[in-house]
């Protein structure tokens, strides 16, 4: 018993190590794939662009929640006017980063790793070796990069839309002041708020990206190994993701 | 270096895969400008045997030499420096699905130069010109058939002009024209840009009428190798029984297990 929680905590060891260095070699490629712009630019469409539906609704739906569970709760103390600053600071520093990481690796993280392991299993990825193109630098780095720069950008328009979302239903419904609601907002919400969220999206992007490509790259190349190294993705990123808001949050405090 | 030299030197090769070996010292010697086909049945490590000559996979033990350079000792970017002197032709193609048929072939001509369009257009239609897909460059992977993606993987492999070319079961799953094309490229391309081709196969008939000399590999070793007329006459059993398809000899059957009557009187499950 003891001897297999030992082992299992050494796997999990290597497995980390292995991802960090996987990510020294994504960085060590970096400076010679920013001169090829127009590879990384499509990697940002795909998964930044190509995730924007999906975003702006739950970034709606979270905020329209929030600003009736907030409403209710404000309401008890009197105090409905704080529902701009409750929602603007939920939404800047946790929500925003938090979901769009959840939603980015769902979206976005899975069609990198399907993608990757496919091109692992029908041969892609050697055929690139053998034709001396290091896919990592090609295929690879592009990919992560895209994912990096894409992430902060979907998080603010999440957190902006939630806000319209909170106000649609706060001011417009439940009839709090308007003027109230955004003045307190912007007398309460400082720029550390802000800070805190753009460094959260910014180490999720590199965590959520770094787990769908390491997953990707090394998938089994069959149809079994690049379904589970989908799955792995999105339940990795899901678990580091809220592993690492909870450090970040606590070391802003 | 002479022109009688071998190109691919392979000597007491020895590689295993999870403990069991798969090559045991193996003594390969691939000669320059001919057509070589290396045969065998299935599971006996040909395309082992070509991911170690790419120095895709390292040797355990022994040397890969490649024109004149230990593969299995290469450095990441010394490999790089001499796979630009080799086109692969992978078993399914390998081509990139998200690029076009112009954009597949141009591909190592853009990521290992700086030509510009006009030559990097002139030399792609020239080598799709020569696998007869000219009229397809605008196409997607999706949408060709095996025998045509097999032609364009062979426009991009042979568009960096290599000196050897490598084919990895290039007939498996072919139409009997599509076979046909594939051959007589293999045997032109050969000819025409003074090449060395290396052919994994196991369709003795298909290799026999372009190779020009044949390596018979089972159990790890060469078990045969010469003319593909050679290989014909050769009446060691296991030649035979490739060459001549049958099901029984060398080569069992049957996978090897426990006995069939105790396994199935057996009551223990496990068994």
């Amino acid at each position: 018993m003891l001897r297999e929680l030992w082992n299992s905590f050494i796997a999990s060891l290597e497995g980390l190590g292995a991802v960090v260095r996987f990510l020294f070699r994504i960085l060590a490629h970096t400076p010679r794939a920013l001169s090829r712009f127009d590879l990384i630019s499509a990697q940002i469409y795909n998964a930044g662009a190509l995730s924007l539906v999906i975003i702006m609704l739950s970034g709606l739906f979270v905020g329209m929640v929030l600003g009736l569970q907030g409403y209710q709760l404000l309401q008890r103390f009197g105090s409905e006017e704080a529902l701009g600053t409750a929602a603007a600071i939920g939404l800047v520093k946790e929500l925003g980063p938090v979901i769009t990481a959840l939603l980015f690796a769902g979206r976005a993280g899975t069609a990198l790793a399907s993608e990757l392991g496919l091109m692992r299993a029908t041969d892609q990825l050697s055929a690139m070796e053998m034709m001396a193109v290091d896919p990592v630098r090609r295929v690879v780095v592009p990919r992560f990069l895209g994912g990096v720069i894409a992430m902060p950008l979907l998080s603010a328009i999440f957190s902006v839309i939630g806000i319209y979302g909170a106000q649609l239903v706060g001011v417009q419904i439940m009839k709090v002041d308007g003027g109230s609601f955004w003045s307190q907002m912007r007398a309460s919400v400082s720029l550390s708020d802000i800070n805190e969220g753009i460094v959260k999206s910014c180490i999720f992007g590199v965590a959520c990206s770094l787990i769908a490509v390491y997953e990707g790259f090394n998938a089994d190349p069959t149809a079994e190994g690049v379904g589970r190294a989908t799955t792995r993705t999105v339940v990795t990123s899901a678990v580091v993701i809220l592993f690492l808001d909870y450090l970040i949050t606590a070391g802003f405090l | 270096m002479n022109n009688d030299s071998p190109i691919v030197a392979i000597r007491n090769l020895n590689y295993a895969v999870g403990g069991r070996p798969i090559f045991s010292g193996l003594d390969l010697a691939i000669p320059r400008g001919k057509i070589t086909a290396v045969m065998g049945p299935s599971g006996t490590g040909k395309t082992t045997l070509l991911r170690l000559i790419t120095g895709q996979l390292k040797a355990d033990s022994g040397s890969v030499e490649v024109a004149g350079e230990d593969i299995s000792r290469a450095r990441r970017d010394e490999l790089y420096v001499l796979r630009r002197r080799m086109g692969m032709l992978f078993q399914n193609g390998a081509l990139l699905t998200d690029l076009s048929v112009f954009e597949n072939v141009a591909f190592p001509l853009r990521e290992h130069t700086d030509l510009p369009e006009r030559l990097v257009r002139e030399l792609v239609l020239t080598k799709l010109q020569a696998v007869g897909l000219r009229g397809a460059a605008q196409l997607m992977p999706s949408e060709l058939s095996g025998g045509m993606g097999r032609r364009v993987a062979l426009a991009r492999a042979i568009v960096m002009d290599p000196e050897i070319l490598i084919y990895d079961e290039p007939f498996v799953g072919l139409d009997p024209i599509s076979l046909g094309v594939i051959l007589r490229l293999i045997r032109r391309l050969n000819d025409v840009l003074h090449v060395t081709s290396i052919v994994v196969s196991h369709d003795v008939k298909e290799i026999s009428s372009v190779a020009d000399q044949v390596f018979l590999l089972s159990g790890g070793k060469v078990v045969a190798s010469g003319t593909p007329a050679d290989l014909r006459a050769n009446p060691a059993p296991e030649v035979k029984q490739f060459v001549g398809g049958l099901a029984e000899g060398p080569v069992p059957f049957h996978f090897p297990g426990p006995d069939y009557f105790t396994e199935l009187l057996s009551e223990d499950p496990e068994l």
